[in-house]
């Protein structure tokens, strides 16, 4: 277990809200919950850029296609700075890769829905990231100081990316008939996995208590979860369209939405791999670091080469 | 020795406008040093967030022990007579 | 010498930035790690930008012509290949890593020296697009032409890739230096780019930079045809792609 002294002295640190840094001392627990997380995280970050990236070619107007290619490539930033994160605690970015591409290591489920129509890049930026910011935004108080600020800088980035799927859905709610039809098609399809994303219900989750108390998390999957539901079931009326929940409604009591049952067994299966995309991802994933392989290989070759030729010159 | 596959770590300091300092953003991997500084200008400047990137690779950042943060940095405690409102003047005094 | 020649020339040189910025777009998520994959992606927004601003140039001109009103979309989205301008280049496939950043280097030498020169062109929007364009091309060619040299100069897999790159590549690279007939027409005005003039420092910086690479051109013949709006099969997949939203729901806005 925990050396005494130390543990008292990180636990006090905590408590009063003083960030852990890379060379503190901290309990192993404490280093392999962060370094699931974060890496976890980065993982979901970039397996996330695929599905949206699936529009890039086919955006309907160059201004949508060069703010989806930045959106993406954002996530490719939020990716590097999370494994950057990460790295500090000691793991190195191949072996986190490694760990994503054998199945060990999880990603966010999400990203295992297919992107069928445009009206999905809006869906995915107003809900997915909607989610995310909401489950981020308190991370950036999170008590170990690397993944705190590397939290900063990703929301500040993430807040156009919501604005961004709220526009693109605002612009089809007033368009043509199929328009239309297209933006409720993408809210029926992304509602219930964007509402998934906030993990297990509290009394079914394992590790919120031990992480809230070493403020890793600030609030439970619950809280964040009602508060998602009841900002978007106001910002919907806004576009016209509907939540598909037909128990989705005002508990003047409670001061909430109310909303209805969520499919646990839906989320496990797609969590154990067995999601519309889960293989097709990846499988992405995968190629494209097996593709790249002889590239990163000729770089290093290179710049051995380099250091060679400014000794001989 | 084991041939290393993967491109060195790199840390990352950016100066985000003149008469700042460099300050520590993150860090990345880059197979070279001329790489490092391009990766850092695609990656951590595409906001204009800065104007100047230095690059260390990160193996060569020596950093001091945090156990020893009590002999380290504690002595300063009791120097408060290094800073200038230490010293009990009159307001009427000016230009100091 | 006409508007309609200054229409095409900015047309064409739209199509050129637009055709290469979207095919860089496909590696976004798929590069060989994060940071190349940010990088690239980089180029592809610069050169979405570039042909914005000249489409939007190009727009202008057509509606003072007194035409229908057209918009920078309606010149991406709603013209066939036959009306691209575009060099046979920029449409080529993306292929492997080394293929890509071949075609990036190999275009952005050509774009350098000749922004370098529209800077100076007597029409004001188009000499404006130059001076801004020019900075981020100065950056790709710094880009690529490291890339290049790096994978030449790398592994024994890395340099054989990059001899069949530029055996697939080395054949469309003539065209830049082709003038159409519009730029032919624009030339005494001093509106266009003379393309003899930048020809032979395209030739001694690739020169310099293949040589770092240890690479050799091959003396293919000569393909052209992508100015005159005759393209390779590549460009027709590109655009069914590129166009499909704006062509299956005419008329929406997006």
């Amino acid at each position: 277990m925990m050396t005494d002294a130390s543990s008292t002295i990180f636990q006090d640190k905590i408590d009063q809200d003083i960030r852990i840094e890379p060379k503190d001392w901290m309990p192993d627990a404490y280093r392999k919950t962060l370094i699931r997380q974060i890496s976890q995280h980065a993982h979901s970050e970039i397996v996330g850029m695929l599905p949206e990236a699936n529009w890039i070619t086919r955006a309907p107007s160059l201004r949508r296609k060069a703010t989806l290619i930045a959106k993406v490539q954002d996530e490719a930033g939020h990716g590097l700075y999370l494994y950057s994160a990460a790295e500090t605690l000691g793991i190195s970015r191949e072996e986190m890769i490694d760990q994503l591409h054998s199945g060990k290591a999880k990603y966010s489920s999400i990203f295992n829905y297919p992107t069928l129509t445009w009206a999905d890049m809006g869906a995915i930026g107003w809900l997915v990231d909607g989610a995310a910011i909401m489950n981020q935004v308190p991370l950036c108080r999170a008590s170990y100081g690397p993944y705190a600020r590397a939290m900063v800088r990703i929301c500040k980035e993430e807040s156009f990316h919501q604005r961004q799927g709220f526009e693109i859905l605002l612009t089809l709610s007033r368009g043509s008939e199929a328009q239309r039809r297209m933006c409720q098609d993408a809210i029926d399809r992304w509602w219930w996995p964007s509402v998934m994303m906030f993990g297990p219900n509290d009394d079914a989750s394992p590790h919120t208590a031990q992480s809230m108390q070493w403020k890793i998390k600030r609030f439970t999957n619950d809280e964040l979860r009602q508060r998602f539901v009841d900002i978007c079931a106001e910002q919907v009326k806004l576009l016209g369209m509907t939540i598909p929940d037909d128990q989705l409604r005002w508990n003047e009591e409670r001061q909430h939405y109310d909303f209805g049952p969520i499919d646990w067994e839906e989320f496990r299966n797609v969590i154990n791999g067995n999601g519309p995309c889960n293989k097709e991802r990846l499988a992405a994933r995968v190629q494209a670091h097996e593709d790249g392989a002889w590239v990163r290989e000729a770089a290093l070759a290179h710049a051995e080469k380099k250091i060679q030729y400014g000794k001989t010159a | 020795m084991e041939k290393q596959h993967n491109w060195p770590l790199w840390e990352i300091f950016i100066r985000s406008r003149q008469g700042l300092d460099h300050k520590h953003v993150g860090s990345l991997h880059a197979a070279d040093s001329a790489m490092a500084i391009e990766n850092a200008r695609d990656v951590y400047t595409r906001r204009m967030e800065g104007i100047s990137i230095w690059v260390v690779e990160s193996k060569y950042v020596h950093a001091s022990n945090p156990d020893e943060a009590s002999s380290f940095y504690d002595p300063a405690n009791d120097k408060v007579y290094r800073h200038p409102t230490f010293y009990d003047l009159p307001d009427e005094l000016k230009h100091m | 010498m006409t508007v309609q020649h200054t229409i095409d020339y900015t047309l064409h040189l739209a199509d050129n930035a637009l055709v290469l910025g979207h095919r860089n777009s496909e590696w976004t998520g798929h590069g060989p790690i994060l940071e190349q994959d940010i990088a690239l992606s980089n180029i592809a927004l610069d050169l979405i930008g570039q042909a914005r601003y000249l489409y939007q140039y190009a727009a202008r001109l057509m509606t003072m012509q007194g035409g229908p009103e057209v918009t920078e979309d309606v010149l991406a989205y709603l013209r066939d290949s036959w009306d691209y301008r575009n060099c046979l280049l920029v449409e080529q496939a993306n292929g492997d890593w080394g293929k890509t950043v071949l075609r990036q280097f190999f275009f952005s030498a050509y774009q350098y020296f000749f922004y370098r020169e529209l800077q100076h062109s007597r029409d004001a929007e188009l000499s404006a697009i130059a001076e801004k364009a020019l900075k981020e091309v100065t950056y790709h060619l710094r880009w690529s032409s490291e890339w290049v040299i790096r994978l030449g100069d790398g592994t024994e897999e890395s340099h054989a890739r990059m001899e069949k790159a530029l055996d697939q590549l080395w054949m469309y690279t003539g065209e830049l230096f082709q003038p159409a007939g519009f730029e032919q027409a624009l030339a005494p005005g001093g509106i266009a780019v003379d393309l003899g003039e930048i020809k032979p420092l395209w030739e001694l910086r690739v020169g310099e930079v293949l040589k770092e690479a240890t690479l050799t051109t091959p003396g293919s013949m000569m393909q052209q045809g992508g100015k005159q709006g005759k393209h390779t099969e590549h460009l027709g997949y590109l655009l069914a792609e590129m166009q499909f939203l704006q062509r299956a729901y005419p008329g929406n806005e997006w």
